[in-house]
């Protein structure tokens, strides 16, 4: 860890968020659901749209997003990032940000994603048969895996067979993130859900059923980082950035060295050194859970648990609803919103949760998250440790 | 293993590959710097950075690593294995244990590649040496 990042701990404050039509939208675009979410986040900054001077966005479908999102908002950056790294994205655009903003490149950047991906009229089979197109990957397309949950069930028969995870207890992640989502009155599915209804569920590549795969919602959503000393006169509880650190070790599940062992290890590690905080210091804590597994393997690889332990962890109710490390308050990927990618809204839980707005969810006296994203196959990890001004 | 020397030609690896499956041939590299192997094909090696990578034909011996079956209706091609396949030369892959039936298939089974050529394209497929049915 070099002393420059250490330097940048708590120089930025995401000041701003919202999201926008999460759940069912028919009748929005992509376009339409980020606008409105970025619109409402730079409101919730207390800034006008001419305020922002930096752009982070990208596309799960169009490979040059950051051009037509200038464009529709009438935005003039100083600063533009369209990396795209899957869902992680917008978890890994803070640090360059807060690299643009410490420089004087920028002033307010603008973080912003929208999908219309359960309402879109261009049906899901076609998209995937146009990214295959577009993207191949000969060495697996071949085999017809149904990715990307196949690529995960991989992982799963993995994590199973190493440490004897079973599938209860990849149930009980789902369980513990709908037992949250029926405290959110803005998660999509809030009707009960027991172990046993997981594991009735349709199976869709073993060992994961329909059921311990995410939701496909519509949904924007959008955040504004600004420097800390601009925070001072916006009108929000600031959340300082207080660490992030991004990793990719693979692309294809075949290419994963250890299927149990997700680059989160480096990002969660280099993440928690920039902010000078250990896995014991975190409050809350949000998950990417594209699917089940996803939730025991991050776990395990940001430290909140010894690798292995993850089943038998959250076996224990120790991440539902009043057990001792509250994970996925707004009921997650799994059972509050995902719109193709999730990473934004993990990182816009983690912050309202220390701005104290959540509600009946809310856990109380956060001071301190951790907002964690993943993209592609478990292939690019995101991590980000947020804290109040009690945790500077 | 059989250690040979097989010329590439003029095409990229990922072509070459292709056209040696095509022929019913599956080779991988080895790195004569590093001496490791190197599955998908290569124009460096992923573990040493070296471009002197020699197409060898491995032992097509190898073991299910992990496992998942794809539902799907029977319209659709019904139930299907893939696997993750780790040869005995160090390198992993993606594909199917072709003589089991989908579910069959488990974490630790011995299994020998064969190559499919369907219409003119090969593909490697993996037969488990225990239990299989013609």
């Amino acid at each position: 860890m070099s002393s420059g990042l250490q330097a940048l701990r708590g120089s930025a404050v995401i000041a701003g968020v919202a999201t926008f039509g999460c759940g069912e939208t028919p009748g929005f675009t992509d376009m339409e659901l980020l606008a409105r979410s970025a619109r409402a986040a730079v409101a919730d900054a207390g800034l006008a749209m001419r305020d922002i001077d930096g752009l982070c966005t990208a596309s799960a479908s169009a490979a040059m997003w950051a051009l037509p999102v200038v464009e529709y908002l009438g935005l003039n950056p100083r600063y533009i990032d369209g990396t795209m790294l899957g869902g992680s994205s917008f978890i890994a655009h803070l640090l360059p940000a807060m690299h643009a903003i410490r420089s004087g490149q920028c002033s307010a950047v603008l973080v912003c994603y929208g999908s219309a991906q359960r309402s879109a009229a261009f049906g899901r089979r076609e998209i995937v048969a146009a990214r295959r197109f577009l993207d191949p990957q000969p060495y697996e397309h071949p085999y017809e895996p149904m990715l990307p949950v196949s690529a995960y069930a991989l992982a799963a028969s993995r994590h199973m067979h190493v440490y004897g995870t079973t599938r209860e207890q990849l149930a009980d992640v789902a369980v513990a993130a709908r037992a949250w989502a029926r405290l959110n009155p803005d998660a999509f599915m809030r009707d009960p859900l027991t172990r046993e209804d997981v594991l009735a569920a349709r199976m869709v590549s073993d060992p994961l059923t329909v059921r311990d795969c995410c939701l496909v919602t519509d949904g924007g959503g959008a955040y504004v980082l600004v420097s800390a000393e601009r925070a001072r006169d916006l009108p929000k509880k600031p959340v300082y950035v207080l660490g992030n650190a991004t990793a990719v070790w693979n692309r294809q599940i075949s290419s994963m060295a250890d299927l149990t062992v997700t680059a989160a290890s480096q990002s969660g590690r280099e993440a928690f050194a920039m902010a000078g905080l250990a896995p014991k210091d975190i409050d809350v804590v949000q998950l990417y859970d594209a699917f089940t597994i996803n939730t025991l393997l991050f776990l395990e690889d940001l430290g909140f648990c010894p690798k292995g332990e993850a089943g038998r962890f959250v076996a224990d109710g120790a991440i539902a609803p009043g057990g001792t490390l509250p994970v996925n308050t707004n009921g997650g990927g799994l059972s509050c919103v995902h719109p193709g990618m999730y990473g934004i809204f993990a990182l816009i839980e983690a912050v309202r949760q220390l701005r104290g707005e959540c509600g009946e969810r809310q856990v109380a006296g956060a001071r301190t998250a951790l907002a964690h994203g993943n993209g592609g196959m478990l292939s690019s990890q995101a991590t980000a440790v947020l804290g109040t001004q009690e945790a500077l | 293993m059989t250690m040979q020397t097989i010329t590439q030609g003029a095409s990229g690896a990922q072509a070459f590959h292709q056209s040696a499956l095509d022929a019913g041939r599956f080779l991988v590299q080895r790195c004569e710097e590093c001496s490791r192997h190197v599955y998908y094909p290569r124009e460096s090696c992923p573990h040493c950075g070296s471009a002197a990578l020699r197409w060898v034909s491995p032992s097509g011996l190898g073991t299910v690593h992990a496992v998942t079956t794809v539902r799907r209706k029977p319209a659709e091609g019904g139930d299907l294995n893939v696997s993750l396949i780790d040869l005995d030369e160090g390198v992993r892959l993606m594909s199917r244990v072709d003589n089991v039936a989908p579910g069959a298939a488990h974490i630790g089974q011995r299994v020998k590649a064969r190559v499919q050529v369907k219409d003119g394209r090969g593909l490697v497929l993996f037969d488990a040496l225990e239990g299989g049915v013609e």
